[in-house]
């Protein structure tokens, strides 16, 4: 829902005559949980994909346990960590590190340009380039970059978008002209935007406190979405809108935009919007770091409390058990029965930064490591 | 090159300067006919049919190619191209020949049969050279100003993406398997930002290595201490690649030339029979290949030759020795000023300023294009001695343009002929490097190389304006502190000013085609010419960027202290630098100090010295950078 003036008043009508109605609305019903057992859920739950996997720490050489971001590029898998920008090839890591001239130590953010194969690694201290193995580095000094804090980039033709802590920006690396975006000239309220997903068509922003900011390609014009609710943390009405001001991570894909918040996800088709928390879908936590949509009715989505996978229908969540400890996966279907799947490895830790995928496998950026699932039969 | 230095205007300009201002140094009449510039053909690259019966000859002051029977080196045809052409290859099956005219940005696409230009795309800015994949499915651009390799639809001309290439990307090669092309650099890569002895770095370049079936860049070979990588060549059973380049030595005042202190003049080698890069020198002792361009490597392997633009000769290198003296010796090569004699075989003489060369199929004969002196040297490969010269018609008098332009390039005036004013300013531009030029001792007075385009009227000349005017800052102060050795006569001294004071600028890639500036360029503009800063001060005229900058270069050529000096200057008194295609020539400052223009503002003016800023955005600080690269 977009907001504007006309839609202000609405929703204060609506709000005076149907709150009564909304908090007395059905709830989705409770999750019944089961004990796992594999055979049992091989009969009765959905099919989801389970994996086996492989997690790579500091132990196996990964520069630091801190994975803020994860990227695959074909036999290749790039790694952000709080201490270096790690690439696996070939069973073996390289680490490229500021004496390589990355920007800074801690990378947030991974983006492929697919046509060149060159890699931006959006930094704690810049923006990076790494291309044939060479990096160079924009900055806030040194470049038009707006902040040297950047929390996304996402490569569209020869543009890069970049999310920093003073808005967004995009680098015509053809030009080399920077266009910088922030309260003077997009209808951004606060300039700390967190993520970034661009194409041809729409650029999405999740903007922290301020919702979503899209662009439109053609007619170059910015438009936004945020929670009716505005800052409340309560929902007034479900599927409304977008379910929350601060916006962590945007995925536009196939004309749909899945987003995250720090309180629920939602999903937009261009006129409604559906969203997810926990009390109303499989989603193990509404504290979401990072969403990618697959295609316009599957999504992944990172949270502090592991990783989710839903396909339109049902859930799947991986992780470490929050009491035990021990490998978990479950899987929750339309009526919102819960299966747990006998497994034997989880992701390297619950709190969950980042996913891409290889073929059917993914590979998972976690608080606690790297893991590599792989997709089983 | 017609456009470029119209007749009129070269002939005005050559009477205004000797009765004005060269008139006192000139002790004896100008004997050289004012033969206009476009009248000379000036070859830079050569190029054989695959059966070897033409000969194409790139001519870049005529922007024509023209095309000679290769047996009797009669004309046969002559095809006009686009503005000032630099590079050019022909398909695989020898039916198109590809032209890049880097001054306005164009490829040119020749019917060989036809002899015609078929078709003529648009192509990134300033295009130096370009191959075409085996398969011809595929076009690769190396666009120097751009600074990546552009893949083109080989049919259409339809540009499917660029890759980041080099600063100043210009060569290109294909591996004769056709699966890689090796790309070469003109300008240092811009390197991170330093501390401690900022801008006192050694220079850094690479070979950039793309794969051509997926078109994308798959490693960089790093040339250490490199700037200015020119042509590069394979042999043919893809083993062994070669690139010609320099070798500067900027961290010793330049004034040590005596002490071998300015250049090393080399080749890298690179490929399975070297293993790793390796770099080795062309120079020997009191003897200096100076300004390395061309590279070729014999069929058999056999031999590599190399053309030094400032020396005027070829040097022919024995492979199986240098390959034996490679693997039997420790690296590093360089600097050993003996080595070249384990695998130098000969150096032979051709015309002024030698570029491009090409060999014929069985090895037997090497064609050289003499740049200055529109021929083409015929040697002989068996006996090593030029067979014969290929004349192009050119005039048979020496412009005085002309022999400014010899005397620019040549190396012959330098102690031991180490180096020539081309040596730092490549192609008439400049080098991207920082220098400490004066014998004032080492590290003091680090100064950045200026474009040398468009300094016409510009006077006072130096960083610190303390030479009136380019006779002054081409003769005494270059002789004294350079060449180390022979002086002008006041003739040539003449000749070479009237050329130096000719550099047109190139045309400026960030302007709008209709003149008009973009909406960020007009933002800038204003700040650019604002009296009153954000908060309603006035801004005092001196500290305008349109005071200093004034002017349609950009210059009011007063001396002003802005700042920036350095504990290791002798002064911060500078004189106002002018803008002409000021995006062109980073790093910046006198020093070099700063990288990117941002930096001048954003690093290097804490007190609103070099102008009032600081009370500006960082999206109005872009702006006014986007109108400064319009300049």
């Amino acid at each position: 829902m977009k907001k504007s003036a006309l839609k202000k008043i609405w929703i204060g009508a609506m709000l005076a005559a149907f709150v009564p109605l909304a908090f007395a609305a059905p709830q989705a019903p409770p999750s019944r949980v089961q004990k796992p057992h594999a055979a049992q859920a091989a009969s009765s739950a959905p099919q989801m994909p389970r994996y086996r996997f492989e997690n790579f720490t500091t132990a196996n050489g990964l520069p630091d346990n801190h994975v803020f971001a994860v990227l695959v590029d074909g036999d290749r898998v790039w790694a952000g960590t709080e201490d270096g920008l790690a690439v696996y090839e070939n069973h073996a890591w390289k680490i490229y590190t500021t004496k390589d001239g990355l920007a800074h130590r801690a990378v947030l953010s991974l983006a492929l340009d697919k046509r060149t194969g060159d890699v931006w690694a959006g930094t704690m201290g810049g923006l990076s380039r790494i291309s044939g193995g060479r990096i160079d580095s924009y900055t806030q000094l040194n470049s038009g970059l707006s902040n040297d804090v950047v929390y996304g980039v996402s490569v569209e033709g020869e543009n890069v978008w970049v999310a920093t802590a003073a808005g967004g920006c995009r680098l015509n690396t053809r030009t080399g002209q920077w266009a910088l975006y922030n309260e003077r000239n997009t209808p951004m309220i606060e300039i700390w935007t967190y993520g970034v997903s661009a194409t041809p068509t729409k650029v999405y922003y999740a903007v922290w406190g301020s919702g979503i900011l899209e662009y439109d390609q053609q007619t170059r014009r910015w438009d936004k979405y945020e929670d009716p609710d505005g800052e409340n943390e309560m929902v007034l009405f479900k599927d409304q809108g977008l379910i929350h001001e601060i916006v962590t991570s945007v995925s536009y894909v196939d004309n749909i935009l899945w987003v995250a918040t720090y309180f629920g996800d939602s999903r937009y088709d261009g006129r409604y919007w559906h969203n997810f928390l926990t009390k109303d879908s499989g989603l193990p936590s509404n504290f979401t770091n990072f969403v990618k949509g697959l295609d316009s009715k599957r999504a992944w989505f990172c949270t502090d409390k592991g990783l989710a996978y839903y396909d339109g229908v049902n859930w799947a969540v991986y992780r470490p058990s929050l009491t035990t400890g021990k490998p978990e996966m479950t899987v929750r279907d339309a009526q919102g029965k819960v299966t747990p799947v006998a497994v034997s490895t989880a992701p390297a830790h619950n709190y969950v930064l980042g996913i891409d995928f290889q073929g059917d496998d993914i590979w998972v950026a976690t608080a606690k490591g790297l893991s590599h699932g792989f997709r089983q039969p | 090159m017609r456009s470029r230095i119209q007749t009129a205007w070269v002939t005005g300009l050559a009477a205004a300067l000797f009765t004005f201002v060269l008139w006192p140094v000139v002790d004896r009449p100008v004997q050289a006919n004012a033969v206009d510039a476009q009248d000379y053909a000036s070859p830079l690259e050569v190029l054989l049919s695959p059966d070897g019966a033409r000969l194409y000859v790139l001519c870049q002051q005529s922007e024509e190619i023209r095309v000679l029977d290769a047996g009797s080196y009669a004309v046969i045809g002559k095809i006009p191209v686009g503005r000032v052409p630099r590079g050019f290859s022909l398909s695989p099956d020898g039916t198109r020949l590809f032209v890049t005219n880097s001054w306005d940005d164009t490829l040119s696409v020749i019917d060989t049969n036809a002899l015609a230009v078929a078709a003529t795309w648009p192509v990134g800015a300033e295009p130096s050279s370009v191959v075409e994949d085996l398969a011809g499915k595929r076009l690769f651009v190396a666009n120097r100003v751009s600074n990546d390799v552009a893949v083109l639809d080989a049919r259409t001309g339809v540009e499917e993406k660029r890759l980041l290439a080099g600063r100043g990307v210009s060569y290109l090669a294909l591996s004769p398997d056709g699966s890689r092309i090796y790309a070469t650099h003109v300008y240092p890569n811009m390197l991170p930002r330093r501390t401690g002895l900022e801008n006192r770095m050694a220079p850094e370049s690479e070979i950039t290595v793309i794969d051509v079936a997926r078109a994308v860049v798959v490693d960089r070979m790093p040339l250490h201490a490199i700037a200015g990588v020119f042509h590069v060549a394979l042999s043919a059973d893809g083993r062994l690649g070669v690139v010609a380049e320099l070798h500067p030595k900027n961290l010793v005042p330049l004034a040590h030339l005596e002490h071998g202190g300015a250049f090393e003049d080399t080749i890298t080698l690179f490929g399975a029979d070297v293993g790793k890069t390796v770099e080795v020198p062309l120079d020997e002792l009191e003897r200096y290949a100076s300004q390395p361009f061309g590279v070729a490597i014999a069929p058999d392997k056999s031999r590599i030759y190399v053309t030094s633009g400032g020396s005027e000769m070829v040097t022919v290198v024995d492979v199986p020795r240098l390959l034996r003296y490679i693997h039997a010796h420790p690296r590093p090569f360089v600097q050993d000023l003996s080595a070249s004699a384990n695998y130098v075989v000969t150096r032979i003489a051709v015309g002024h300023n030698p570029r491009g060369l090409t060999l014929s199929r069985d090895g037997r004969r090497l064609f050289v294009a003499n740049r200055l002196e529109d021929t083409v040297s015929v040697i002989d490969t068996r006996s090593n001695r030029v067979a014969s010269t290929i004349t192009l018609d050119g005039p048979k008098t020496i412009s005085v343009l002309r022999h400014g332009e010899q005397t620019f390039y040549t190396a012959r005036y330098s102690f031991q002929g180490q180096i020539g004013c081309s040596s730092c300013h490549i192609d008439s531009t400049f080098d991207g490097m920082t220098w400490d030029l004066e014998p004032d001792g080492f590290g003091r007075d680090i100064v950045d190389n200026k474009l040398l385009e468009d300094i016409k009227d510009t006077e006072p000349y130096k960083w610190t304006g303390t030479n009136p005017d380019i006779p002054t800052e081409c003769g005494p102060r270059t002789e004294k502190y350079f060449w180390r050795s022979e002086t002008y006569d006041n003739l040539t001294l003449a000749h070479l000013a009237v050329y130096v004071r000719s550099l047109p600028p190139r045309p400026n890639r960030w302007r709008l085609p209709n003149g008009e500036l973009a909406p960020a360029q007009e933002r800038g503009k204003a700040l650019f010419e604002r009296t009153v800063d954000k908060f309603g001060n006035p801004i005092a005229e001196a500290n305008r960027c349109s005071y200093c900058h004034s002017g349609p270069k950009g210059t009011n050529q007063k001396i002003f202290e802005v700042g920036t000096r350095k504990p290791t200057d002798n002064t911060g008194r500078l004189k106002s630098a002018p803008l002409s295609n000021i995006a062109l020539s980073a790093p910046y400052l006198h020093d070099g100090s700063a990288r990117t223009l941002e930096e001048i503002w954003t690093v290097y003016n804490p007190d609103d010295k070099h102008g009032r800023t600081n009370d500006l955005t960082k999206d109005e600080l872009n702006d006014l950078i986007e109108y400064l690269r319009t300049r």
